[in-house]
């Protein structure tokens, strides 16, 4: 659904939204149709995590995505490379924060073992 | 009481300062870090049981001559709500104190689990909505990004291993296999729990400057762990260059030229790799204040191998670890 919102130029209401996500679907014709009302639960869900906002000025009320998808993953990174105090306790990273000190010595022993294998 | 008192003072005191700082300086954990995380974990319980141990039985000194029987003591005492003869105001002050004490660390530990849990599952939300499953690969997740990052996120049932798509054009395939063997041994060590067990001590006792050595000392022994389980499926010489690569990355240089022989036209630096180093430079600056060092010695026990240590000294550091822990728990209970 957030895909949807994402790709899509301008708000949608929950009833385009639910053609929407029918419309590709490899959904053979005995598959349960999908119901405006499970769209709008799914909605209400996402806007409470505030992913999605909606409009309540016209009717019916239109919904759209609060960041890009872009914002959300350049939001996701600033965390899992530990930008964020106190954030580094719910992941393991393959690597750390580097210092140059350190980039130098790394480069250093791989430079040193290149050399006695050669 | 008294003397079993002093005698878990003093073990706590030399558990807080001088043996922490001596395994901390030794070398020999690279090359078993197995064995040093055990006995980290070992200092750690220990110096928090004497601690807590010598300060209960110093209060409790007025109330009896054992333990048992003065904590029965103490009981109804507190019940006539009346303090026995000899009661001094430090008596008083100590049981105040290892009451706190206990109920600080067990708070900081929940408070630390509970924030941890909340995090990952926000991060297992912004997972699923933002990166795409990596084919043939159960639990993989790759995540659309330059910077060369992979990590991975523990939780019961689901956890993931992520990966960016700036790491997997900057490795090739053989350094991506290792990557990808690191992280899935944090997940099936759970290495979260031993990291978030010291981050929990560190964050009740920041101004013991043990818990932060401890911690840092830690977080490398695990890594090492996880770097030996990728061993076993790649040469050390690739997960090596692995981690220098996504090191390097971190600066917007490549690594230096020509160190490889046959591999290195494979892996020369294309557009990709430099448009990488670029985003990858441009939000990752020199955080300040980070623990230093957490990356070369992972790197230099890989080009420079030693041996494990051999068996009588694995034992008899697990036996010192079984010390450390049944030692101030016989002394108190035997208080």
């Amino acid at each position: 659904m957030m895909d949807i919102l994402w790709d899509s130029p301008s708000p949608l209401t929950a009833n385009e939204l639910k053609d929407a996500l029918v419309k590709p679907a490899v959904s053979p014709a005995h598959a349960k149709p999908l119901a405006t009302t499970t769209v709008l639960t799914v909605l209400s869900r996402l806007e409470t995590k505030r992913f999605v906002t909606r409009d309540r000025s016209i009717r019916p009320h239109a919904y759209t995505a609060v960041m890009t998808r872009a914002e959300h993953t350049a939001g996701l990174m600033h965390e899992v490379l530990g930008q964020v105090p106190d954030r580094q306790a719910a992941l393991a990273r393959f690597i750390g924060t580097v210092s140059p000190q350190e980039a130098e010595t790394l480069r250093q022993l791989l430079g040193v073992s290149s050399s006695d294998s050669a | 009481m008294t003397t079993t008192a002093l005698l878990l003072g003093t073990i706590a005191v030399l558990l807080a300062w001088p043996v922490p700082v001596f395994l901390a300086r030794s070398r020999w954990p690279a090359r078993s870090p197995g064995v040093a995380l055990v006995l980290w974990q070992a200092i750690a319980l220990s110096g928090g049981m004497s601690m807590i141990g010598s300060l209960l039985l110093y209060g409790l000194i007025p109330f009896g001559n054992a333990l048992p029987q003065s904590l029965v003591a103490l009981s109804v005492d507190l019940r006539a709500g009346t303090l026995p003869a000899g009661t001094s105001f430090t008596h008083v002050l100590a049981l105040g104190a290892a009451i706190l004490l206990v109920g600080h660390l067990m708070l900081n530990l929940l408070s630390t689990f509970v924030r941890a849990e909340r995090q990952r599952r926000h991060h297992h939300t912004l997972i699923a909505l933002l990166s795409d499953p990596l084919h043939g690969q159960p639990g993989m997740r790759v995540i659309d990004h330059p910077a060369p990052v992979a990590y991975c996120l523990p939780g019961a049932g689901n956890s993931a291993t992520v990966l960016s798509n700036g790491l997997l054009r900057l490795l090739n395939a053989d350094q991506v296999r290792a990557v990808i063997a690191h992280e899935q041994a944090h997940l099936t060590q759970q290495h979260h729990l031993v990291l978030l067990a010291f981050k929990s001590w560190h964050s009740a006792l920041p101004w013991f400057p043990i818990a932060n050595r401890a911690e840092n000392a830690v977080a490398l022994l695990v890594e090492m762990l996880a770097d030996d389980r990728a061993r076993r499926v790649v040469e050390d010489y690739t997960l090596a260059r692995a981690i220098a690569l996504v090191g390097f990355a971190q600066f917007g240089f490549s690594a230096p030229g020509g160190i490889t022989t046959s591999s290195a036209a494979a892996e020369s630096t294309t557009k990709a790799d430099a448009a990488a180093h670029a985003a990858a430079s441009a939000s990752v600056g020199a955080t300040p204040g980070h623990p230093a060092d957490q990356v070369s010695p992972r790197v230099e026990r890989l080009v420079n191998p030693t041996a494990p240590l051999p068996w009588t000294a694995t034992a008899g550091a697990l036996t010192v670890a079984v010390a450390l822990l049944a030692g101030p728990a016989y002394i108190l209970l035997g208080a």
